[in-house]
């Protein structure tokens, strides 16, 4: 199978964030990961090609920082990676995203299945997979809990979507795009065998002018969004109040009747 | 000089850092109180290298340098002692003697399933109950050449991993002579018949990590299975200890540091007089040495590994090295409890185990005495 993951370099999660009026948010020299959310993206494809053969490629739309986060994937096991870089994309909103994406995917060849996390913890639209899918004109399954049935030789599949009201089993043709959900699998560790790998890589950088991308569409100026203002919640307001007491009993019994008259259980 | 990890080295702590924090810190408690080898964290260490660290990848394993090796085993000591030694004996001990002295049909029937996790763990059975720091003198395990076959009989002491392992690398007699080539090394899979290893010893710690008492009673094994020359036994075995030697000064450093950054976050919280005890310089004074130690320790574990990836010899290094990490992390660990005052002896309190289980480290491997003996010999030369 051939199959492509798309990621997207997050600051860590345990980053503090900086926000300046009216849209400006920095996070400083904190550590950059790969979108929590594309890991599981990225097992499932590795385990695919284990089972199938073919291969995975992994891509970016970053910077040449987000190299890191595509050596990361290939330490995983992914076998290509491609960063997507221009400054023509500097600016670029979710619907650009998904169009640099989408013609990206495009030079890739024959691909049977792009997989995305169901959403990336920085600016988490969830917009990005349901845009590629409809600019390739392909299916688009989302949250994916499992890939039940899938074969590649008959060009089709059948999945576990997990939604809040509970499961759906979905099938469908191939080529497809899928987002992970969390309890689809597992991911690895990476190894030091692709660790060296990936240190030996040379990853090729795609321009637009690669990628056969129109930057008349792209950037700031072309946005169909604008982020007019950002701004971090109100800080919590509240007491802390410790409780003491005789016994472990004595505490509980204290703490459950507070919570009791806060309307809290 | 360059005194900077690889970028490669660095990423190999920081996966290894990352493994240990979620796969086995928060289990180590329980390894160790329950004595139950961690054997859920063992197994997903396979697809990652770290069952295979000095194997080639024709085998199957990660075939990293020896400082990544030793990064690899001082981060999983600083999750877990009990699985740290496991591991490193697994690499050091078990794996070590195939990889370097092995035939190819050896290695490629044994390795592959060591190293990636695919089978159970290696081990070494050199020590027997008249045979500790003097191999060459007491040995009495004794493999008889019959036929195409080594008939082995005897008994061993003190082997780890040997109710883990498919294989026991065993150091027998084979020329009841004596002299300097009487001992060859000895691949028993653990599977054969008349193999026997008893119930794990009690031990004062590590307890995640089962030491056995193995008896041979006719123990039959292909001729093949000699591992590396005929009479070489105590010359390839001294060779494995050198390696084995960067292994434990790594996981006794990894012992210190966890300890080390427990007593400073229980420094910071824990308020006497009116101030975090952190700001009595008695208690400065002993982090500060305690940093100072875990810096000198490591730089010579990491030269010692730094001069056997480069092919050079290491010898006397890996003696010092291992001397000098074990006797840093007791002192390390011991300022750690007191640092921790009442609180530091009891079980609730990480500081307790890894204490326990550091104290191993100045004997398994060669004692103190040992490699003071060793460091000596080169330098009077
Ligand atoms: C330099 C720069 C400037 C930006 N300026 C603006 C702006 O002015 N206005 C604005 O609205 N947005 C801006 N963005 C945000 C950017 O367009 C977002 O990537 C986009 O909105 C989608 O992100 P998301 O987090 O909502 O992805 P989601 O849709 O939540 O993510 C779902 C999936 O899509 C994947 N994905 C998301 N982004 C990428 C990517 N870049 N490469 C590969 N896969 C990806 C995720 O990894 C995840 O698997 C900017 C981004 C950059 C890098
Ligand atoms: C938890 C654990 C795991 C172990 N794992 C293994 C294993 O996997 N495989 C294996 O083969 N063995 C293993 N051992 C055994 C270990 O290597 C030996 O215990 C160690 O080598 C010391 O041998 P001994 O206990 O016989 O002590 P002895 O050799 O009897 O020494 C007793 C004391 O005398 C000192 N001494 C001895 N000779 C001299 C000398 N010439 N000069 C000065 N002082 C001297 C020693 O330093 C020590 O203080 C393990 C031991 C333990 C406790």
């Amino acid at each position: 199978m051939n199959i492509v993951v798309c990621i997207k370099q997050v600051p860590d999660s345990a980053a503090t964030l900086k926000v300046e009026e009216p849209s400006n948010v920095s996070w400083g020299d904190a550590l950059l990961i790969i979108n929590p959310w594309d890991e599981y993206a990225i097992e499932e494809a590795i385990r695919l090609k284990e089972k199938f053969g073919g291969k995975v490629t992994v891509l970016t739309v970053g910077t040449e920082q987000s190299k890191e986060a595509l050596k990361q994937a290939v330490a995983m096991g992914c076998d290509e990676a491609h960063l997507i870089s221009d400054p023509a994309f500097v600016g670029s909103d979710a619907l650009a995203m998904t169009y640099i994406l989408a013609q990206a995917i495009k030079q890739l060849g024959e691909v049977d299945l792009v997989a995305f996390g169901k959403q990336a913890i920085d600016s988490d639209t969830g917009l990005v997979p349901a845009g590629v899918a409809r600019r390739l004109g392909w299916p688009l399954l989302s949250y994916i809990a499992k890939i039940d049935e899938i074969d590649p030789a008959g060009k089709s599949l059948k999945v576990t979507r997990l939604l809040e009201q509970g499961r759906q089993s979905v099938s469908s043709k191939l080529p497809v795009v899928i987002t992970a959900v969390k309890e689809i699998n597992e991911p690895r560790y990476p190894s030091f065998m692709n660790i060296r790998k990936a240190g030996k890589l040379q990853i090729p950088v795609l321009d637009a002018a690669a990628i056969g991308a129109d930057v008349s569409k792209l950037g700031a100026t072309q946005a169909a969004t604008q982020w007019l203002k950002v701004f971090p919640p109100p800080a919590r307001t509240g007491t802390v109040e410790m409780i003491s007491g005789d016994s472990p009993q004595a505490i509980a019994v204290t703490l459950a009747d507070k919570l009791l008259a806060e309307k809290v259980i | 000089m360059d005194f900077q990890l690889t970028e490669e080295q660095q990423y190999f702590r920081r996966l290894v850092r990352d493994f240990a924090e979620a796969e086995l810190k928060p289990r180590a408690r329980h390894t160790d109180e329950a004595a139950e080898f961690n054997w859920l964290a063992v197994k997903k260490m396979g697809p990652i290298g770290l069952l295979g660290l000095n194997v080639p990848e024709d085998y199957g394993g990660a075939g990293v340098d020896a400082v990544s090796a030793a990064i690899a085993i001082e981060e999983i000591g600083r999750g877990c002692g009990s699985t740290g030694l496991a591991i490193a004996a697994h690499n050091g001990l078990g794996c070590g003697p195939i990889v370097l002295f092995g035939s190819e049909e050896l290695k490629q029937k044994f390795l592959p399933p060591l190293a990636t996790g695919s089978g159970k763990l290696g081990a070494l059975a050199l020590t027997e109950p008249g045979a500790g720091s003097d191999l060459a003198g007491g040995v009495q395990t004794f493999a008889q050449h019959e036929g195409d076959e080594w008939v082995i009989q005897g008994n061993k002491m003190w082997c780890t991993n040997a109710s883990s392992a498919d294989t026991i690398v065993t150091l027998c007699r084979t020329d009841r002579s004596g002299g300097s080539k009487a001992l060859s090394l000895i691949l028993v899979p653990t599977n054969t018949p008349g193999l026997i290893i008893a119930p794990a010893e009690k031990k004062m710690g590590l307890k995640g990590s089962p030491t056995h008492a193995v008896t041979y009673d006719n123990v039959r094994v292909p001729y093949e299975y000699l591992v590396g020359k005929e009479g070489y036994g105590l010359q390839h075995t001294l060779q494995v200890l050198d390696g084995g030697r960067i292994g434990i000064g790594a996981l006794s450093i990894g012992l210190a540091q966890a300890a080390y950054e427990e007593a400073i976050k229980y420094a910071k919280e824990r308020h006497t007089f009116g101030v975090p005890i952190a700001q009595h310089q008695a208690i400065q004074w002993m982090i500060a040495d305690a940093a100072t130690q875990i810096e000198a320790a490591r730089l010579l574990v990491y030269k010692a590994a730094w001069l056997k990836a480069n092919g050079k010899p290491f010898t006397k290094e890996a003696s010092m090295a291992k001397l000098f990490a074990t006797e840093v992390s007791e002192k390390v660990c011991f300022n750690a409890i007191q640092i921790h005052g009442g609180y530091g002896y009891s079980a609730e309190y990480p500081v307790e185990r890894i204490y326990r289980d550091q104290r191993l480290m100045t004997l398994g491997e060669g004692t103190s005495e040992i490699q003071r003996l060793v460091i000596a010999r080169n330098v009077l030369t």
